[in-house]
């Protein structure tokens, strides 16, 4: 299976793409993932939160620059296919 | 071209010839940037020396000036002359040398803010003895029995001198020969194009990353504080081409069985590797009374992960080189 450098960008940019989506409080909060429910002063941070921080920094850092990146993919998805 | 000896004699800073310029051709346009960059290579100075009197002429082995050459001067010597004494053509070729050394500061700026270049420089400070101790601990680990690495205040020695350490060379070096190994396999089974050479190098190049991406990852998620550097992680997951590379030649030179016999060996051996090393450098935390045993096998559980996706990909890339399916 030959996979190109192209499909990896845009499988990256489609995983951030998802992980962006999920939205604080309509979603994760029911799920039982909020962050306001985990937020404390462990002394160790179990896999679970670490995960959230990921989640919620992950969302945090790439929102803007993942407006332009995806405006950019569609531009070129238009004009090369 | 051969130079009599007494005229080599007279040019005693002409000896020392600066790298990968075998062969007589001009010196290489790195003007001499000011820089600690290349204090390390001690060419500087040589080379400062062999570009100012070698440019523009076809023959390493003359000077600038071609007095008391033997005999008359040949047509290209002549030639190199009268280019020579155009002030123009010297004036053009201080210039574009200038140029090229502006060029170099700037990628030399820009490549420090991406990655720092001692850093990777320390990845590379092997030596031939480290080189085939390193390929025969690959080979066959099962007799090593230290696995600690000595650290030099905070920092790990330089793998010139510490076996244990990791280092960039093998990966890089055996990540080529895969591709051109892979070529090779290819090209005897008729399914070579030169277009094959790049998508294999892509495609390795990909899972390579995926897999980077997994490890960094699962650090993070597992919070499993280890001295593991990023670069690090890029050599753990280099070592499996030298295996891959030498199965496929196993393969190629005899039949499919033992290719698969060569890979299972690499397989184990690349295992008990990464798990021997990966338990020395990640630290299970034993600071927390409740975490030690949590952290430990976590730790465990990460180190099994990583070790056991090794001969899946080794699997993966080769076996779509080797076995294929007659059309």
């Amino acid at each position: 299976m030959a996979i190109g450098l192209y499909s990896l960008l845009e499988a990256a940019i489609l995983c951030l793409n998802a992980v962006c989506i999920l939205h604080e409080e309509r979603f994760l909060a029911k799920v039982g993932w909020g962050v306001d429910q985990h937020k404390g002063f462990g002394e160790e941070p179990g896999v679970k939160s670490q995960l959230l921080n990921l989640i919620r920094s992950i969302r945090t850092v790439m929102r803007i620059p993942l407006i332009g990146v995806n405006i950019a993919t569609m531009v070129l998805k238009l004009l090369f296919g | 071209m051969d130079v009599p000896s007494e005229y080599r004699a007279t040019k005693p800073s002409q000896k020392r010839r600066p790298k990968g310029n075998k062969g007589g051709q001009p010196a290489p346009q790195m003007a001499p940037p000011q820089q600690a960059y290349y204090n390390d290579f001690n060419m500087q100075n040589q080379q400062q020396q062999n570009y100012m009197q070698n440019f523009g002429q076809p023959d390493m082995f003359f000077s600038g000036y071609n007095t008391g050459g033997p005999g008359a001067p040949g047509p290209e010597q002549q030639f190199a002359q009268q280019y020579l004494n155009n002030p123009m053509a010297s004036m053009a070729m201080q210039y574009g040398s200038s140029l090229a050394g502006q060029g170099k500061d700037i990628v030399d700026k820009n490549i420090e803010k991406v990655m720092s270049s001692s850093k990777v420089k320390y990845y590379f400070a092997v030596d031939t003895a480290y080189v085939g101790k390193k390929l025969g601990l690959l080979f066959f680990p099962f007799t090593h029995s230290d696995w600690s690495i000595r650290y030099n205040q905070d920092e790990p020695i330089a793998p010139r001198y510490e076996i244990n350490a990791p280092d960039l060379y093998i990966p890089s070096m055996a990540f080529v020969t895969y591709l051109l190994v892979a070529g090779m396999v290819l090209g005897t089974q008729d399914r070579f194009t030169p277009e094959q050479l790049g998508t294999q190098a892509s495609s390795a190049l990909v899972w390579l990353i995926m897999e980077m991406l997994a490890f960094s990852l699962s650090l993070y998620v597992m919070n499993l504080k280890s001295g593991i550097k990023y670069l690090d992680i890029i050599a753990y997951c280099g070592y499996k081409f030298v295996g891959m590379t030498v199965s496929l030649l196993a393969g190629v030179m005899s039949s499919s069985t033992v290719y698969y016999f060569v890979l299972l060996w690499f397989c184990l051996a690349l295992v008990f590797f990464l798990m021997r090393t990966l338990r020395v450098q990640i630290v299970p935390q034993s600071e927390v009374e409740d975490g030690h045993t949590r952290g430990t096998k976590r730790s465990l559980y990460f180190i099994l992960s990583v070790s056991l996706v090794q001969p899946l990909l080794m699997w993966w890339l080769s076996s779509s080189i080797m076995i294929y399916k007659r059309l």
